[in-house]
């Protein structure tokens, strides 16, 4: 093999680890943004920006800093009847998440409180779960 | 904003292929689609039996009568000598509604100035969308003025007639979160009562599609009405 030929070699193999810990790492960081992409941006927006007077908003939302410690269980059961987000009324009904694990709501809020102009305190697994507890929520994984 | 449409009107009935790129161009600088039709087709399904050979064109849209958000009645004739677009949902809708009505939303506002395009939306779950319920819907959409945008009701069974002939899939399943499975489509239709395009409101390209070529079946209306005015 001359010595183009080896060169070949080790550019695909640096490409196949490059491939390879990039499939490692982006994905289980970026779990929180993927998850709200699948199952919320529908409704609240792909930026988070929520519809009009009808879905809030969830991007520099005070609802989000001040309901901190309900939002797990708001994810997981939903949520009908009004409420105020940043001074403005909103009432429809959301859908709960039964299918989400305690660790992917955390990814998922943990998203949300440090993004878009949200800088709350993020949540640890074993918080969020004790969290979910209040409504019976927290599926232990 | 009708006065710019009718300008690139001039450009296109001059018979310039380069008419056309700058109509394009101007609706959405972005999209490239060449092969974009001048004309947009007459969709839609042949129930009814032909009454000549010459006959093959699709149903037109039934005669309906319904109720919008303010509580007015409105039928085809609500829709004469206009172009509208049209869609399914229902108020409490926690799955597509939200980004379907965004979608439409953002349709309504490229053509707010023009009022020969106007919107039709159909609750599927007129039990739950009273009248109060879709002018509270329509209000918190920022849609003052329902002579624009319609929120309507119906039956049931009307609501469902219609979304077939809307070439759109809306039936009960209470399988499904919020009790009823429909798909995000809108539909454009003619003065004349025919759908000329059918867009998936869940896609924002799609969408971007209706926006481009609502103004090439508003080029033909202009340019039918002197004849049917005769």
């Amino acid at each position: 093999m001359g010595a183009a030929g080896y060169f070949r070699w080790v550019v695909v193999g640096a490409f196949a680890l490059t491939l390879g810990l990039s499939s490692c790492f982006t994905e289980r960081q970026n779990e929180g943004a993927q998850l709200y992409a699948a199952h919320c941006a529908s409704c609240h927006g792909d930026q988070g920006q929520g519809l009009e007077r009808l879905i809030p908003g969830v991007a520099a939302a005070d609802y989000v800093a001040r309901h901190r410690a309900e939002l797990p269980c708001i994810v997981r059961k939903g949520m009908r009847g009004p409420l105020v987000v940043n001074g403005i009324e909103y009432n429809q009904v959301m859908p709960g998440h039964e299918d989400l694990t305690d660790s992917q709501i955390t990814n998922l809020l943990n998203f949300l409180q440090t993004n878009w102009g949200n800088q709350n305190q993020p949540y640890t697994i074993r918080e969020a779960s004790d969290l979910l507890g209040r409504c019976n929520g927290s599926d232990g994984q | 904003m009708i006065r710019s449409i009718l300008r690139r009107a001039g450009l296109l009935t001059a018979g310039t292929v380069a008419g056309l790129g700058l109509l394009l161009a101007g609706c959405s600088p972005s999209a490239d689609t060449p092969g974009q039709p001048e004309r947009l087709p007459v969709l839609g399904l042949k129930a009814a039996a032909p009454t000549s050979p010459a006959d093959t064109l699709p149903d037109p849209i039934p005669a309906f009568r319904l109720t919008n958000q303010q509580g007015q009645v409105i039928t085809n004739q609500t829709f004469a000598g206009k172009v509208y677009v049209t869609d399914f949902f229902f108020a409490t809708c926690p799955s597509i509604c939200p980004k379907m009505q965004s979608e439409l939303l953002r349709v309504y506002k490229a053509f707010e100035g023009n009022p020969n395009v106007l919107f039709l939306s159909h609750t599927i779950d007129p039990a739950h969308d009273s009248i109060p319920v879709l002018r509270d819907y329509a209000e918190r959409l920022g849609i003052q003025d329902a002579s624009r945008w319609h929120f309507a009701t119906a039956a049931h069974d009307t609501i469902f007639a219609l979304a077939r002939a809307y070439m759109t899939a809306a039936e009960v399943d209470r399988t499904v979160q919020g009790g009823f499975a429909h798909s995000g489509t809108f539909a454009l239709v003619d003065s004349r009562r025919r759908v000329r395009g059918v867009y998936d409101g869940m896609v924002k390209e799609e969408v971007d599609r209706l926006i481009q070529e609502l103004p090439l079946l508003l080029k033909e209306e202009a340019a039918a009405k002197p004849t049917a005015a005769r």
